[in-house]
């Protein structure tokens, strides 16, 4: 019953939602109005380790409606994130976490009460400094998201020993924050026994399942409210203390409770992207065929938590070797728990190892787009047809030797991969009059353009034009759907609507309710987008400055569902690979225990100017058996490769080969 | 944010009660009061003074009330034809936004961006004198090379104080004790063993305008950065240059640095070595080693060196071949 003519999937389409963003009537979380509002700020903590023993306030603070800490925090039940337990120990973790709030009938006064709270903490000796070879190092059972922390194919140890050429480097990454443009923020109000919470996160759905067990609530009585999101890049995955702290807030004072981060606590309360140093070894025959691969990744996690970063596992799909060894060590340490970062594993890792394969090509005297095409001949077509688009053909391989006035110049590329997956969700289309169609499930529109793809996916289901569509999401109350991360959203919502819609249109009635958990059970395993990224930089021989002259991504991802949306989570991505090689670090004084660049000023993202001229193009071929559009994820492919692809221009441009990022000025001159 | 009173300045030499401070643009001071890390008791503010005007004055050189934005002054055409490396100072520095508020008295009075000045719960002298300087342990990437004491290495953030170094401004001052002049090199302390104090201005001493001086060389000068990012970011190094050549060799200099010191570093060995030497990359190279030779780095800067050094070079060799 699907109509043979696709009128909307496919078309450029303005995001829905956009007159209401630019016009300032779109709300997020922190913008909702509430009788009787009050206002939560955060105590952290202000050694790495030790124990909290008691909280001395000031009785003459005006307004201050209470303050809460783990002497006289009510009792919370246990999830399986430890940070959500917030004022249940007297243990400090690391410093940054949240030790109390203060509620106040305004902001002023509880920011003011939080400042000159005087904590009384026996502080004890802190380790927070990653090293490959750290006494306590381990190797886990499994690394993000779910994977085995070690494998091995062949015997790498003898094919690297006896390899005609090889490559023996270590590439380390610094620990990165997410940032998104909206810090995380909650409402929390308490209808008798109802918790309801605006707040803004990528999955409605578990965080309200999860602040029930919390509370010891069923989640039907926990309403989330996410209209709108102002990005998230994994950190607003699962609930974060935000959510917990405004809803204890609300209990105890029996008001409304508006718990805004500052931007200073994105630093440390809601998650990163762990450090890494990796080791990694590539072996090669004389004519350029890899024979075998060895990655190790030594990163870390919290005392409260075992998240391991998967460098190494991205390597585990790129390149077809006969003997391949992969793992993983980590070490606890008295800092923040690291979490999802925008590609967390395939980010850093293909750093390493398309950095790696470029040295590998320049010790072979090969050019690096060959050696990619003679070792995954799979990626072939993007490869050619990125290469093609970006003018690589007849590049002199020698480094340091193009120089136009003060500045060097070069070019580099690298691969990119990510994996293409859906997970289960529930989609609900109901048939109102004048041929007009609600679509309902509980998903969420970071600012990709979920929304707007949902509408063009439905619109073609059921034959109507996208105006006939009513999209509702962003409201646990709906239909269940997946988190809006792993380059997932797209595919599992749009799977679960088209069923809806088909649904509906086979049986008749006025609505129909779609469950794709079973289906997705049998989805092909180990599909991937993939994607070949490629740069020019110039760097300046008087000062050591790095600038992207241009930046290209050639992807294929399957059927592209919105190009004007995907072409904007492309660039996005790219733009944010290049913070990755060039600008971003959280900087660690190991004395203090914290990082001590902790705001947008010191924290540097790319700005405009940084980005000269960028692009992206995809070969756009629906991909067939693993979801009914056709689609791969788009959200995460951008980061992976870009990096390395503008770090190896930096080395074709001065020679210098950067293995300790961010590649900064210092390190050029 | 501690809860403060505020009112507007009655006039030019009223003074200021203990626990008030002035408040310009605000760029700086309110987000330090945000952190915690400025606490005053009263904002006296200052914008309906009238410090508004860019003037010319009897000598030739001009006179920038200290209230003038800096988009406006980058803007004005005096500046941007005599004094070029003051435009470009300013424009070079924070953002469009930032530079409409933002005051020339309050762009010299602003405070370091030591990250360990801008968090209230660090030890800092500068902050909370006595609590010590985990910078120079620390990071310090970005912190000083020059004048800097065991109790401080803060560099001072302004771009534009750099460019009003190097043409010899002088700072206009109206206080209790009544008025006096200032040239912005003497403008600045260095920390020693109070780095609480930034500037050698008393309690309730306003700065009421920036004169330049008719300084002909001024009107062949430049400004360059060096910074993390293509935009909005600190300098982490810049040079500010005004040269005359004459027959090849060099007539009249001028040179500052920036984010090298708690100040901005008149670079005076550097000039003096140079006057009246020929105007050759190599010798503005061994200049600047000159002026440098007096750098401490530490674990993390010793960079600046040499990007001070390159920079120099480069700014005063692109002066001269654009004089030939």
């Amino acid at each position: 019953m699907t109509s043979m003519l696709t009128r909307a999937v496919g078309a450029p389409l303005p995001r829905l939602e956009g007159p209401a963003k630019v016009s300032g009537a779109a709300r997020y979380a922190a913008e909702y109005p509430q009788d009787r509002m009050a206002y939560g700020w955060i105590v952290q903590s202000p050694v790495a380790r030790g124990r909290l023993d008691a909280v001395l306030t000031d009785p003459a603070e005006e307004d201050v409606l209470v303050v809460l800490w783990h002497g006289n925090a009510p009792h919370l039940e246990q999830t399986d994130d430890p940070e959500l337990a917030v004022f249940q120990s007297d243990r400090i973790g690391y410093r940054g976490q949240p030790v109390a709030l203060v509620v106040a009938t305004s902001l002023e006064a509880a920011r003011r009460a939080a400042q000159v709270i005087h904590l009384d903490i026996a502080a004890e000796e802190h380790d927070v400094e990653l090293r490959a070879d750290h006494p306590d190092r381990y190797t886990p059972e499994s690394v993000v998201p779910d994977v085995p922390a070690v494998s091995g194919t062949g015997d790498a140890e003898t094919a690297l020993a006896s390899a005609a050429v090889t490559v023996d480097v270590t590439y380390v990454t610094p620990p990165l924050h997410n940032n998104p443009m909206e810090p995380h923020a909650t409402i929390a109000r308490w209808d008798g026994q109802d918790l309801i919470l605006y707040d803004s996160n990528q999955h409605p759905s578990g965080i309200a399942e999860t602040l029930g067990t919390v509370f010891g609530l069923p989640a039907e009585r926990v309403h989330v409210v996410t209209e709108h999101v102002g990005g998230g890049f994994g950190s607003k995955g699962s609930a974060r203390p935000n959510a917990v702290l405004a809803a204890l807030g609300s209990w105890v004072t029996g008001r409304p409770v508006q718990m805004a981060l500052p931007r200073q606590a994105m630093f440390s309360m809601v998650g990163h992207r762990a450090p890494t140093v990796q080791h990694i070894r590539i072996g090669a025959s004389q004519d350029g065929v890899l024979t075998a691969i060895d990655h190790q990744t030594h990163t870390q996690s919290s005392r409260l938590f075992e998240f391991v970063e998967s460098a190494s596992v991205v390597t585990r799909d790129v390149y077809p070797v006969p003997h391949l060894r992969t793992g993983h060590q980590v070490v606890r340490l008295d800092m923040p728990t690291p979490r999802w970062m925008r590609a967390p594993g395939e980010a850093p890792g293909m750093i390493a190892l398309e950095c790696a394969m470029d040295e590998l090509a320049e010790r072979l005297g090969a050019d690096p787009l060959d050696l990619r095409l003679r070792n995954a001949p799979r990626h072939e077509r993007v490869l050619r047809a990125g290469a093609e688009r970006f003018g690589w053909s007849g590049r002199d391989p020698r480094p340091r030797r193009r120089r136009s006035g003060e500045w060097w110049t070069g070019t580099g590329m690298a691969l990119a991969t990510y994996p293409a997956t859906a997970m289960p969700s529930t989609a609900r289309v109901r048939a109102l009059a004048d041929d007009e169609y609600e679509v309902a499930i509980a998903a969420t529109d970071l600012g990709t353009g979920a929304r707007t793809i949902l509408a063009q996916i439905a619109a073609d289901e059921l034959d109507v034009p996208v105006g006939r569509i009513h999209i509702r999401i962003g409201d646990s109350t709906l239909p269940r759907a997946s988190v809006a991360g792993g380059s997932s959203g797209s595919a599992s919502w749009g799977w679960a609507v088209t069923g809806a819609c088909r649904e509906l249109r086979s049986r008749g009635g006025r609505e129909a309710v779609f469950d794709t958990t079973e289906l997705v059970r049998e989805q092909k395993e180990g599909q991937h987008a993939c994607g070949a990224h490629f740069a020019e930089v110039r760097v300046s021989a008087v000062t050591g400055e790095i600038r992207v002259s241009r930046l290209f991504g050639m992807y294929d991802a399957g059927r592209i569902l919105n190009p004007r949306t995907a072409r904007a989570q492309f660039l996005g991505g790219m733009i944010m690979g290049m913070g990755m090689a060039l600008h971003e670090e959280s900087v660690l004084d190991p004395a203090q225990g914290t990082w001590v660049n902790h705001d947008l000023a010191e924290y540097h993202i790319p700005t405009h100017a940084d980005v000269e001229w960028i692009d992206a193009a995809w070969l756009d071929e629906p991909e067939t058996g693993l979801n009914p559009m056709g689609s791969k994820g788009i959200g995460e492919i951008g980061i992976v490769g870009s990096p390395a692809a503008i770090l190896n221009a930096v080395h074709h441009a001065t020679g210098v080969r950067i293995r300790d990022l961010p590649a900064r000025l210092d390190k050029l001159l | 944010m501690k809860t403060f009173e505020y009112r507007t300045a009655a006039g030019l030499a009223a003074g200021l009660e203990p626990g008030a401070v002035f408040l310009a643009g605000g760029t700086n001071l309110v987000d330090l009061m945000k952190l915690g890390v400025a606490t005053p008791d009263v904002l006296v503010d200052v914008n309906r003074l009238p410090l508004h005007e860019v003037s010319g004055l009897p000598d030739g050189g001009i006179r920038i009330g200290s209230a003038v934005r800096n988009s406006d002054l980058a803007a004005d055409h005096r500046v941007r034809t005599a004094y070029p490396v003051l435009s470009q100072a300013l424009l070079a520095g924070a953002s469009g936004q930032l530079r409409n508020m933002a005051t020339t008295g309050g762009n010299l009075l602003q405070r370091t961006r030591c990250r360990y000045f801008m968090d209230a719960t660090m030890p800092c002298n500068k902050h909370r004198p006595g609590s010590g300087c985990p910078a120079r342990d620390g990071d310090h990437r970005n912190l000083a090379i020059l004048g800097g004491s065991p109790a401080c290495v803060a560099t001072h953030p302004s771009d534009m104080a750099v460019a009003l170094a190097a043409v010899d401004a002088v700072v206009q001052v109206d206080g209790p004790a009544g008025q006096r002049s200032i040239p912005v090199t003497g403008l600045y302390r260095l920390p020693e063993d109070t780095p609480e104090r930034d500037t050698v201005l008393e309690h309730g001493e306003l700065i009421t305008a920036v004169d330049l001086p008719a300084l002909p060389v001024a009107a062949r000068s430049t400004y360059r950065k060096a910074r993390d990012r293509a935009s909005y970011a600190f300098a982490a190094g810049s040079v500010a240059a005004a040269l005359r050549v004459a027959d090849g060799l060099v007539a009249d200099v001028r040179l500052a640095f920036g984010a090298v010191a708690p100040k901005p570093w008149r670079a005076y060995v550097a000039e003096e070595a140079l006057r009246g030497q020929p105007a050759t990359e190599e010798r503005f190279r061994a200049a600047a080693d000159a002026e440098l030779a007096a750098a401490r780095p530490l674990r993390d800067n010793a960079y600046k060196i040499a990007l001070i050094r390159n920079l120099t070079a480069a700014v005063l060799t692109a002066l001269a071949e654009d004089v030939r």
